[in-house]
Protein backbone atom coordinates (compact mmCIF):
# COMPACT_ATOMS: atom_id res chain seq x y z
CA UNK A 1 0.00 0.00 0.00
CA UNK A 2 1.76 2.93 -1.07
CA UNK A 3 0.26 5.42 1.72
CA UNK A 4 1.41 8.38 3.99
CA UNK A 5 2.57 5.69 5.99
CA UNK A 6 5.40 5.12 3.81
CA UNK A 7 7.73 8.22 5.07
CA UNK A 8 10.75 6.90 3.53
CA UNK A 9 12.84 9.88 2.34
CA UNK A 10 9.51 12.16 2.41
CA UNK A 11 10.16 16.11 2.19
CA UNK A 12 8.36 18.69 4.24
CA UNK A 13 7.14 16.27 7.33
CA UNK A 14 8.62 18.96 9.53
CA UNK A 15 11.78 18.70 11.98
CA UNK A 16 13.59 16.25 14.31
CA UNK A 17 11.77 17.31 18.04
CA UNK A 18 14.09 15.26 20.27
CA UNK A 19 13.28 14.59 23.95
CA UNK A 20 15.58 14.77 26.93
CA UNK A 21 14.71 12.58 29.39
CA UNK A 22 11.46 11.54 27.81
CA UNK A 23 8.82 9.41 29.76
CA UNK A 24 7.93 6.09 28.42
CA UNK A 25 4.29 7.15 28.26
CA UNK A 26 2.98 10.49 28.54
CA UNK A 27 0.23 10.91 30.45
CA UNK A 28 -2.08 7.88 31.47
CA UNK A 29 -4.00 7.62 28.16
CA UNK A 30 -0.85 6.01 26.60
CA UNK A 31 -0.73 3.67 28.96
CA UNK A 32 -4.65 3.00 29.06
CA UNK A 33 -4.20 2.41 24.95
CA UNK A 34 -1.00 0.29 25.13
CA UNK A 35 -2.66 -1.68 27.80
CA UNK A 36 -6.06 -2.49 25.95
CA UNK A 37 -3.48 -3.97 22.75
CA UNK A 38 -2.78 -6.71 24.98
CA UNK A 39 -6.12 -7.12 26.56
CA UNK A 40 -7.13 -7.56 23.50
CA UNK A 41 -4.73 -9.82 22.04
CA UNK A 42 -5.78 -13.25 23.94
CA UNK A 43 -9.23 -12.27 21.75
CA UNK A 44 -7.96 -12.72 18.39
CA UNK A 45 -10.58 -10.39 17.03
CA UNK A 46 -7.69 -8.86 14.81
CA UNK A 47 -3.87 -9.84 13.74
CA UNK A 48 -0.61 -7.77 13.96
CA UNK A 49 -0.75 -7.45 10.11
CA UNK A 50 -4.56 -5.73 10.18
CA UNK A 51 -3.71 -3.75 13.16
CA UNK A 52 -1.02 -1.97 11.11
CA UNK A 53 -3.45 -2.15 8.21
CA UNK A 54 -6.01 -0.55 9.86
CA UNK A 55 -3.62 2.52 10.66
CA UNK A 56 -2.16 2.79 7.40
CA UNK A 57 -5.91 3.87 6.13
CA UNK A 58 -6.21 6.44 8.50
CA UNK A 59 -6.11 8.85 5.70
CA UNK A 60 -2.89 11.32 5.18
CA UNK A 61 -4.19 14.54 6.74
CA UNK A 62 -5.08 12.51 10.27
CA UNK A 63 -2.04 10.19 10.37
CA UNK A 64 -0.05 13.13 10.24
CA UNK A 65 -1.87 15.22 12.83
CA UNK A 66 -1.92 12.93 15.49
CA UNK A 67 0.60 10.64 17.61
CA UNK A 68 1.78 7.22 17.56
CA UNK A 69 -0.91 6.17 20.76
CA UNK A 70 -3.90 7.80 18.66
CA UNK A 71 -3.11 5.89 15.66
CA UNK A 72 -3.23 2.78 18.00
CA UNK A 73 -6.86 3.75 19.52
CA UNK A 74 -7.77 4.54 15.73
CA UNK A 75 -7.03 1.52 14.63
CA UNK A 76 -9.07 -0.19 17.73
CA UNK A 77 -11.71 1.82 17.16
CA UNK A 78 -11.72 0.68 13.56
CA UNK A 79 -11.64 -2.98 13.53
CA UNK A 80 -13.39 -3.82 16.59
CA UNK A 81 -16.41 -1.80 14.86
CA UNK A 82 -15.36 -3.85 11.60
CA UNK A 83 -15.40 -7.21 13.43
CA UNK A 84 -18.70 -6.48 14.97
CA UNK A 85 -17.24 -6.45 18.54
CA UNK A 86 -18.74 -2.66 19.38
CA UNK A 87 -20.88 -0.76 17.33
CA UNK A 88 -19.90 2.45 16.07
CA UNK A 89 -23.06 3.93 17.79
CA UNK A 90 -22.27 2.80 20.73
CA UNK A 91 -18.66 4.31 20.69
CA UNK A 92 -19.96 7.13 19.91
CA UNK A 93 -22.62 7.24 22.60
CA UNK A 94 -20.05 6.58 25.13
CA UNK A 95 -17.76 9.33 24.36
CA UNK A 96 -20.09 11.78 24.48
CA UNK A 97 -21.05 10.72 27.99
CA UNK A 98 -17.36 10.68 29.03
CA UNK A 99 -17.04 13.64 27.74
CA UNK A 100 -20.30 15.19 30.00
CA UNK A 101 -19.06 13.64 32.68
CA UNK A 102 -15.36 14.55 32.90
CA UNK A 103 -15.67 18.06 30.92
CA UNK B 1 -9.93 10.82 38.82
CA UNK B 2 -13.73 12.53 38.62
CA UNK B 3 -13.34 16.14 40.24
CA UNK B 4 -9.12 16.18 40.34
CA UNK B 5 -8.84 16.49 37.11
CA UNK B 6 -8.57 20.84 36.16
CA UNK B 7 -8.75 20.55 32.35
CA UNK B 8 -11.02 18.89 29.61
CA UNK B 9 -9.97 16.02 28.46
CA UNK B 10 -8.18 15.35 25.43
CA UNK B 11 -9.81 13.88 22.41
CA UNK B 12 -7.64 10.79 22.72
CA UNK B 13 -8.66 10.68 26.55
CA UNK B 14 -11.84 10.71 25.91
CA UNK B 15 -11.87 7.81 23.12
CA UNK B 16 -9.68 5.15 25.20
CA UNK B 17 -12.23 5.75 28.16
CA UNK B 18 -14.96 5.47 26.12
CA UNK B 19 -13.70 2.28 24.52
CA UNK B 20 -12.05 0.89 27.75
CA UNK B 21 -15.36 1.48 29.60
CA UNK B 22 -16.88 -0.72 27.07
CA UNK B 23 -14.69 -3.30 27.23
CA UNK B 24 -14.71 -3.74 30.20
CA UNK B 25 -18.53 -3.89 30.51
CA UNK B 26 -18.57 -6.32 27.66
CA UNK B 27 -16.16 -8.89 29.62
CA UNK B 28 -13.43 -8.47 27.21
CA UNK B 29 -10.49 -7.11 28.84
CA UNK B 30 -9.25 -7.01 32.41
CA UNK B 31 -7.73 -3.58 34.03
CA UNK B 32 -5.55 -5.37 36.26
CA UNK B 33 -4.09 -7.91 33.89
CA UNK B 34 -3.54 -4.49 31.77
CA UNK B 35 -1.64 -2.37 34.72
CA UNK B 36 1.00 -5.27 35.02
CA UNK B 37 1.54 -4.94 31.18
CA UNK B 38 1.56 -1.85 31.44
CA UNK B 39 4.33 -1.72 34.46
CA UNK B 40 6.49 -4.29 32.74
CA UNK B 41 6.94 -2.33 29.40
CA UNK B 42 7.57 0.94 31.89
CA UNK B 43 9.28 -0.07 34.66
CA UNK B 44 11.38 -3.59 33.47
CA UNK B 45 12.24 -3.83 30.02
CA UNK B 46 14.32 -1.28 29.04
CA UNK B 47 17.59 -0.44 27.21
CA UNK B 48 19.51 -1.59 30.18
CA UNK B 49 18.59 -5.24 28.82
CA UNK B 50 20.33 -3.88 25.45
CA UNK B 51 23.16 -2.59 27.13
CA UNK B 52 24.09 -6.21 28.89
CA UNK B 53 24.48 -7.66 25.59
CA UNK B 54 26.59 -5.03 24.41
CA UNK B 55 28.73 -5.42 27.36
CA UNK B 56 28.55 -9.16 26.63
CA UNK B 57 29.72 -8.58 23.22
CA UNK B 58 32.68 -6.23 24.53
CA UNK B 59 34.17 -8.79 27.08
CA UNK B 60 33.17 -12.28 25.46
CA UNK B 61 34.68 -12.10 21.65
CA UNK B 62 33.25 -16.08 21.45
CA UNK B 63 29.66 -14.30 22.56
CA UNK B 64 30.22 -10.98 19.91
CA UNK B 65 30.73 -14.27 17.62
CA UNK B 66 27.43 -15.82 18.55
CA UNK B 67 25.58 -12.20 18.79
CA UNK B 68 26.92 -11.09 14.96
CA UNK B 69 25.84 -14.86 13.80
CA UNK B 70 22.23 -15.36 15.22
CA UNK B 71 21.46 -12.30 17.12
CA UNK B 72 17.86 -13.97 18.16
CA UNK B 73 19.43 -16.77 19.83
CA UNK B 74 22.43 -14.79 21.56
CA UNK B 75 20.62 -12.40 22.86
CA UNK B 76 17.73 -15.23 24.52
CA UNK B 77 21.25 -16.51 26.46
CA UNK B 78 21.05 -13.46 28.44
CA UNK B 79 16.94 -13.90 28.93
CA UNK B 80 15.88 -11.16 26.46
CA UNK B 81 12.92 -12.54 24.62
CA UNK B 82 9.78 -11.99 23.20
CA UNK B 83 7.27 -9.74 21.52
CA UNK B 84 8.85 -7.73 18.71
CA UNK B 85 12.13 -9.14 19.38
CA UNK B 86 11.87 -12.31 17.73
CA UNK B 87 14.32 -11.90 14.55
CA UNK B 88 17.06 -10.00 15.88
CA UNK B 89 19.67 -9.05 13.62
CA UNK B 90 22.77 -7.13 15.34
CA UNK B 91 25.26 -5.01 13.55
CA UNK B 92 28.79 -3.93 14.29
CA UNK B 93 30.22 -0.47 13.90
CA UNK B 94 33.30 -0.80 12.97
CA UNK B 95 36.33 1.88 12.70
CA UNK B 96 34.96 2.18 8.65
CA UNK B 97 31.50 1.81 9.15
CA UNK B 98 28.53 3.42 11.17
CA UNK B 99 24.84 1.13 11.56
CA UNK B 100 22.07 3.28 12.40
CA UNK B 101 18.20 2.06 12.82
CA UNK B 102 14.77 3.45 11.45
CA UNK B 103 11.68 2.19 10.19
CA UNK B 104 9.98 4.23 7.60
CA UNK B 105 6.99 2.19 7.27
CA UNK B 106 5.79 1.91 10.91
CA UNK B 107 7.83 2.32 14.32
CA UNK B 108 9.57 -1.10 14.19
CA UNK B 109 11.83 -1.39 17.09
CA UNK B 110 13.30 -4.39 19.55
CA UNK B 111 11.15 -4.08 22.37
CA UNK B 112 12.88 -7.17 24.29
CA UNK B 113 16.70 -5.03 24.06
CA UNK B 114 15.53 -1.56 24.20
CA UNK B 115 12.19 -1.44 25.39
CA UNK B 116 9.52 1.13 23.79
CA UNK B 117 10.87 3.44 21.36
CA UNK B 118 10.83 7.13 21.84
CA UNK B 119 8.85 9.64 20.30
CA UNK B 120 11.39 10.99 17.79
CA UNK B 121 11.59 7.13 16.97
CA UNK B 122 7.79 7.07 15.73
CA UNK B 123 7.70 10.35 14.19
CA UNK B 124 7.63 11.48 10.22
CA UNK B 125 11.03 13.69 10.16
CA UNK B 126 13.12 11.18 11.49
CA UNK B 127 11.60 7.77 9.03
CA UNK B 128 11.16 10.40 6.68
CA UNK B 129 14.78 11.94 6.91
CA UNK B 130 17.31 9.06 8.30
CA UNK B 131 16.96 7.27 4.83
CA UNK B 132 17.80 10.30 2.65
CA UNK B 133 20.05 12.18 4.74
CA UNK B 134 21.45 9.82 7.13
CA UNK B 135 24.67 12.27 7.74
CA UNK B 136 22.22 15.19 8.68
CA UNK B 137 19.99 13.69 11.33
CA UNK B 138 23.33 12.11 12.98
CA UNK B 139 24.78 15.59 13.18
CA UNK B 140 21.47 16.84 14.76
CA UNK B 141 21.93 13.98 17.13
CA UNK B 142 25.74 15.83 17.76
CA UNK B 143 27.42 12.34 15.82
CA UNK B 144 29.80 14.35 13.42
CA UNK B 145 31.31 11.18 11.91
CA UNK B 146 34.49 11.47 9.33
CA UNK B 147 33.81 11.10 5.31
CA UNK B 148 35.44 8.44 4.55
CA UNK B 149 32.68 6.29 7.17
CA UNK B 150 30.42 4.44 5.41
CA UNK B 151 26.98 4.54 7.17
CA UNK B 152 24.22 1.98 6.74
CA UNK B 153 20.71 2.64 7.21
CA UNK B 154 18.88 -0.69 8.49
CA UNK B 155 14.81 -0.45 7.88
CA UNK B 156 13.09 -2.76 10.22
CA UNK B 157 10.43 -4.23 8.85
CA UNK B 158 7.36 -6.17 11.11
CA UNK B 159 9.07 -9.29 11.47
CA UNK B 160 13.09 -8.10 11.50
CA UNK B 161 14.66 -6.11 14.29
CA UNK B 162 17.64 -4.45 14.35
CA UNK B 163 19.62 -3.58 16.88
CA UNK B 164 23.69 -2.03 16.62
CA UNK B 165 26.54 -2.94 18.47
CA UNK B 166 28.69 0.35 19.49
CA UNK B 167 31.94 0.58 18.87
CA UNK B 168 33.57 0.08 22.34
CA UNK B 169 35.67 3.47 23.50
CA UNK B 170 38.43 3.57 24.58
CA UNK B 171 39.95 4.02 27.82
CA UNK B 172 37.65 1.16 29.07
CA UNK B 173 39.90 -1.81 29.01
CA UNK B 174 40.08 -2.69 32.60
CA UNK B 175 36.37 -2.08 33.37
CA UNK B 176 34.09 -4.88 34.52
CA UNK B 177 30.76 -5.78 32.14
CA UNK B 178 28.86 -4.58 34.80
CA UNK B 179 30.46 -1.44 34.57
CA UNK B 180 30.67 -1.23 30.41
CA UNK B 181 26.99 -1.55 30.61
CA UNK B 182 26.71 1.47 32.46
CA UNK B 183 28.54 3.50 29.28
CA UNK B 184 25.94 2.16 26.71
CA UNK B 185 23.18 4.10 26.37
CA UNK B 186 19.95 3.63 24.01
CA UNK B 187 20.63 6.12 21.54
CA UNK B 188 23.96 4.31 20.64
CA UNK B 189 22.17 1.10 20.44
CA UNK B 190 20.02 3.12 17.78
CA UNK B 191 23.04 4.39 16.28
CA UNK B 192 22.24 8.21 16.67
CA UNK B 193 25.47 8.22 19.29
CA UNK B 194 28.64 7.13 19.76
CA UNK B 195 29.07 5.30 23.48
CA UNK B 196 31.32 7.95 25.04
CA UNK B 197 34.38 7.36 26.73
CA UNK B 198 34.14 7.06 30.73
CA UNK B 199 34.77 10.74 32.23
Amino acid sequence: MNGIHDLGGKHGVGELDVETNEPIFHGEWEKQVFGIFFGLAPHGFFNLDEFRHAIERMGAAKYLNTSYYDHWLTSFETLLVEKGVITAEELATRCAEVAKEMN
Amino acid sequence: MGSAHNRPLSDPEIRVKALESLLVEKGLIDPKIIDVLVDTYENKVGPHNGAQVVARAWSDPQYKKRLLDDGTAAIAELGFTGMQGEDMVVVENTRDVHNMLVCTLCSCYPWPTLGLPPVWYKAAPYRARAVSDPRGVLKEFGVNLPNDKEVRVWDSTAELRYMVLPERPAGTESMTEAELAELVTRDSMIGVALVQSPA
